[in-house]
């Protein structure tokens, strides 16, 4: 009868994780989505640019 | 309109402190990519956006308060700079499928009810402002009030973005009805650039009260 209620994640879920009981079913594909471009690998156009940073801030 | 007087002396950071930034920095890239992908869609402009916020953060490190969040500090300069160049139509918005289908192969082993690529293209539907609250939330793991400090406005008022962008995606995705928003449409895109000053009056700054 409490079938609206707002889920409480369990405490173990770590902070961060979007998927939570109740979401709808795209949700998790969404935080999939975002985590598939952070675990790409960086391309070699950023750490030239990082690199660049160091020569750039030299005082 | 301000010219920001450049009274307010700010500390020289050694190089150490310039160390420790720069791996900072490096370290939220990926994120930094993740969050400019889903924003604007294009894989390509999108890393654009990320090298502009780079070079922008790096030029502004003296403005961030080391042990504060590197990633929360950097999404608010990238959104700024989306929404400045999205003003002046540099990005269009559009949705490239070939890419996106190159891009969105969903990772092997995993059953997928959605098409991770219909997920994208309904997500680049949305209103910018309710997208970059639901990227923020739903797929960056902020919390509520770290997004609406990111976005400069109320709290309450990122929940209801996000509580609408939910309930938008769930019916588009269960009924598999997907509109194209064409950006080549005049008046699809004149709504979107008004969409767009409503949301850059927040301004990414302090939780100034919006609506």
């Amino acid at each position: 009868m409490s079938s609206g209620e707002e889920q409480v994640p369990p405490p173990n879920l770590p902070k961060g994780s979007a998927a939570k009981p109740g979401d709808p079913e795209w949700a998790s594909g969404l935080k999939r989505l975002y985590d598939s471009v952070v675990d790409e690998p960086l391309p070699d156009t950023f750490k030239d640019l990082l690199s660049k940073l160091d020569d750039s801030g030299e005082k | 309109m301000s010219d920001k007087p450049k009274e307010r002396k700010l500390p020289e950071r050694s190089a150490e402190d310039k160390r420790a930034f720069k791996r900072e920095l490096t370290e939220v890239v990926p994120h930094l990519r993740a969050f400019a992908r889903g924003l604007c869609g294009r894989p390509d402009m999108a890393d654009d956006l990320v090298q502009e916020t780079m070079l922008k953060a790096w030029a502004a490190q003296e403005r961030f308060e080391p042990g504060t969040s590197m990633r929360a500090w950097t999404f608010v300069i990238l959104r700024n700079a989306y929404l400045t160049d999205m003003r002046r139509n540099r990005f269009r918005g559009d949705y490239d499928e070939n890419v996106a289908e190159r891009i969105l192969t969903a990772p092997a082993g995993q059953e997928e009810p959605i098409h991770l690529s219909d997920l994208h293209r309904a997500l680049l539907t949305l209103p910018p402002e309710r997208r970059e609250a639901l990227l923020l939330v739903g797929a960056g793991g902020f919390s509520y009030e770290e997004a609406a400090n990111i976005c400069g406005c109320a709290v309450g008022t990122i929940k209801s973005r996000v509580g609408r962008a939910r309930a938008t995606l769930s019916s588009m995705l269960e009924d598999g009805d997907i509109p194209d928003r064409s950006l080549e449409d005049p008046a699809a895109h004149r709504a979107i650039l008004e969409e767009l000053d409503e949301v850059a009056a927040g301004n990414g700054k302090a939780a100034a009260k919006a609506t």
